[in-house]
């Protein structure tokens, strides 16, 4: 029976010839995520449930990356019994502040991601994971709990829809903004309990950092997973970074899709989520002058090395305006090491940027940038809602990292284009 | 299963960021966190809310972070279940994992207005509008499901399937 890479997933997993969307099956988990803010409920959960240990302390990843280093006393607390549930159970995988990442960016480089597998995680965005061809969804604690237990997990068959993304890519566009131009086309819901599975000449000639992206913000449109097939490309990324075998699967030519999309990027401009929602979505050049206080350059959507390399083109040897706060956080520990050895962080700094350690802080209105009421940010992160970055009163607009940066020169939101001839390097 | 409850109403898109932010979430007491529940949307709210109100909502309830602090802070309120006309697939999982249950039925989210006294009978999939007033259909809560929340969550539910198979 034709099946999409997803339900080949699901389907070995579950010790199938075939699975069909819609039906419930019981799998076998990889790998089970928490961070420093769903941790605390699933070790509550897990211990509630009388449990003394956890199924595979191999297959379990612990990160505190959240309000991590600690913002407070009470995220002291809750790192410290995340941090403690490591020792106990044996957990290696917990990667300790100074070494660690936000979450997504560092499980991949750690070599814990594969294709083939099948990851779950207490964070809605460890759907990323499927841009190396792995099945990985967002559950809550409580799922997480039950999985550490019995070392299982119950899924419905998602639905596949199949978006073909062609075309030559222009300068200053990513996957970024073929996800934001995606998900303005089909809104928050479109792809709701949905598999989004990417492919198509431009997406294949996609770094994986782009896909990273792609697949990170599927969750953005609803989706269960995002998934493309992995390649030569994350093969020689697996490449000294993992020993284990894995498999890489592909959609049959005839699979099944509930629905079909066509996109040419030829002649996409960088595109801009503008308030209060990730697929409120327009071209760079139809937002209108959109005056900003804060540019936040990071995440797990964008925080990786091409990420920064954007934005650090961009910014060469120019300043932030004056009424800004540039904010550049590295994903990873290893970005950060080596933005540093290529310069980056100097680039940043001159052009007075205030650089952290990782951390998802100001994302998600934690810490490292929170917003007041009336103020406006321009962010690379994922999501823009209602009082995300902070005040209620406050407003969010999501743009790739060169955008931002641009954003962060100019003062309001811009395309790097118009910088042409002004300055830099 | 019968509730019987008072109706509140909210929009569509009610993200999880809306329902609890994050800066609450240093913590899992669910007090705490109920004191909180849809601070952003309707900040008294959560000290109108009686046991065994129901939240009636519009499309794509609860999109947005896994958190279930976003649930436990709902039941946290007292709310006995949440109509809605779709939810987001983590936070429908999450309410059932924790033994809240949701219920999707478009036509009753549209119909019921706030302040309704409004009845559900989980197992049969009807919902009732005011005494003796319109009657809506929504698919039945499924046997595993309504399990979970006779047990109070997935947790209760697997300790008791464990002594069983024992």
């Amino acid at each position: 029976m034709a099946m999409t890479i997803t339900e080949k997933i699901l389907a070995a997993h579950a010790g199938r010839d075939a699975v069909v969307p819609g039906e419930i099956v019981r799998v076998p988990v990889d790998l089970a995520l928490a961070n420093d803010i769903t941790a605390p409920l699933a070790i509550r959960e897990f211990k509630r449930g009388g449990a003394k240990k956890v199924f595979d302390p191999d297959k379990v990843v612990l990160v505190p990356d959240h309000f991590a280093p600690n913002k407070d006393i009470m995220s002291a607390e809750q790192c410290k019994q995340m941090r403690d549930f490591a020792r106990a159970m044996g957990i290696a995988h917990y990667y300790e502040i100074g070494r660690m990442g936000v979450e997504h960016a560092l499980l991949p480089e750690e070599g814990l991601v594969r294709p083939g597998m099948v990851i779950i995680g207490a964070d809605s965005h460890t759907c990323t994971y499927g841009a190396m061809g792995a099945f990985s969804t967002g559950m809550g604690s409580t799922d997480l709990a039950a999985a550490w237990i019995t070392g299982w997990t119950w899924l419905k068959v998602p639905e596949s829809m199949k978006f073909t993304v062609t075309g030559r890519m222009p300068r200053w566009v990513g996957g970024k903004d073929i996800i934001l131009h995606i998900l303005g086309k089909i809104g928050v819901d479109g792809a709701r309990y949905r598999a989004m599975e990417f492919t198509g000449d431009a997406i294949r000639g996609l770094g994986l950092d782009g896909r990273l992206s792609m697949c990170n913000m599927a969750v953005e449109g609803g989706a269960k997973n995002g998934i493309i097939e992995a390649d030569a490309l994350v093969e020689d990324y697996l490449r000294g970074r993992t020993e284990t075998a894995y498999v890489m699967h592909r959609s049959d030519d005839d699979a099944n899709y509930v629905e079909s999309l066509e996109i040419d990027v030829s002649g996409l401009e960088p595109q801009v989520a503008r308030p209060h929602s990730p697929d409120n979505v327009a071209g760079v050049s139809d937002v209108g002058e959109v005056k900003i206080d804060q540019a936040f350059i990071g995440s797990c959507t964008n925080g990786r090395l091409t990420d920064l390399r954007e934005a650090a083109a961009v910014l060469k040897g120019r300043e932030v305006d004056p009424a800004v706060r540039l904010i550049v956080i590295p994903a990873t520990q290893a970005v950060y090491a080596q933005a540093m050895r290529e310069g980056l962080l100097e680039v940043f700094v001159e052009a007075g940027g205030a650089v952290s350690t990782p951390t998802c802080g100001p994302c998600l209105g934690g810490h490292m940038g929170v917003l007041a009421e009336g103020e406006t940010a321009v962010a690379t992160s994922n999501r823009n809602f209602i009082g995300r970055m902070g005040h209620t009163g406050s407003k969010v607009y999501l743009a790739n990292p060169a955008v931002t940066a641009a954003s962060a020169v100019l003062g309001r939101i811009a395309s790097p284009a118009e910088l042409n001839g002004r300055g830099g390097q | 299963m019968t509730l019987k409850g008072k109706a509140w109403k909210f929009g569509d898109d009610v993200d999880t960021d809306l329902i609890i932010p994050a800066r609450y979430l240093n913590t899992t007491d669910t007090e705490e966190l109920a004191r909180h529940c849809l601070e952003p949307v309707r900040p008294e709210w959560a000290g109108e809310v009686a046991p065994g109100d129901i939240i009636v909502a519009g499309r794509n309830f609860g999109c947005g972070s896994s958190r279930e602090h976003a649930p436990i802070a709902i039941k946290g309120c007292g709310v006995a279940a949440v109509i809605a006309v779709s939810f987001a697939r983590i936070f429908y999982r999450n309410a059932f994992n924790i033994g809240l249950p949701v219920v999707e039925a478009p036509e009753a989210a549209a119909a019921i207005a706030e302040g309704d006294t409004v009845e559900i009978v989980l197992e049969e999939g009807v919902v009732r509008r005011g005494e003796g007033g319109e009657t809506f259909r929504f698919a039945p809560i499924p046997v595993f499901m309504m399990d979970l929340v006779r047990e109070g969550g997935l947790i209760p539910w697997l300790q008791k399937e464990v002594k069983t198979e024992r």
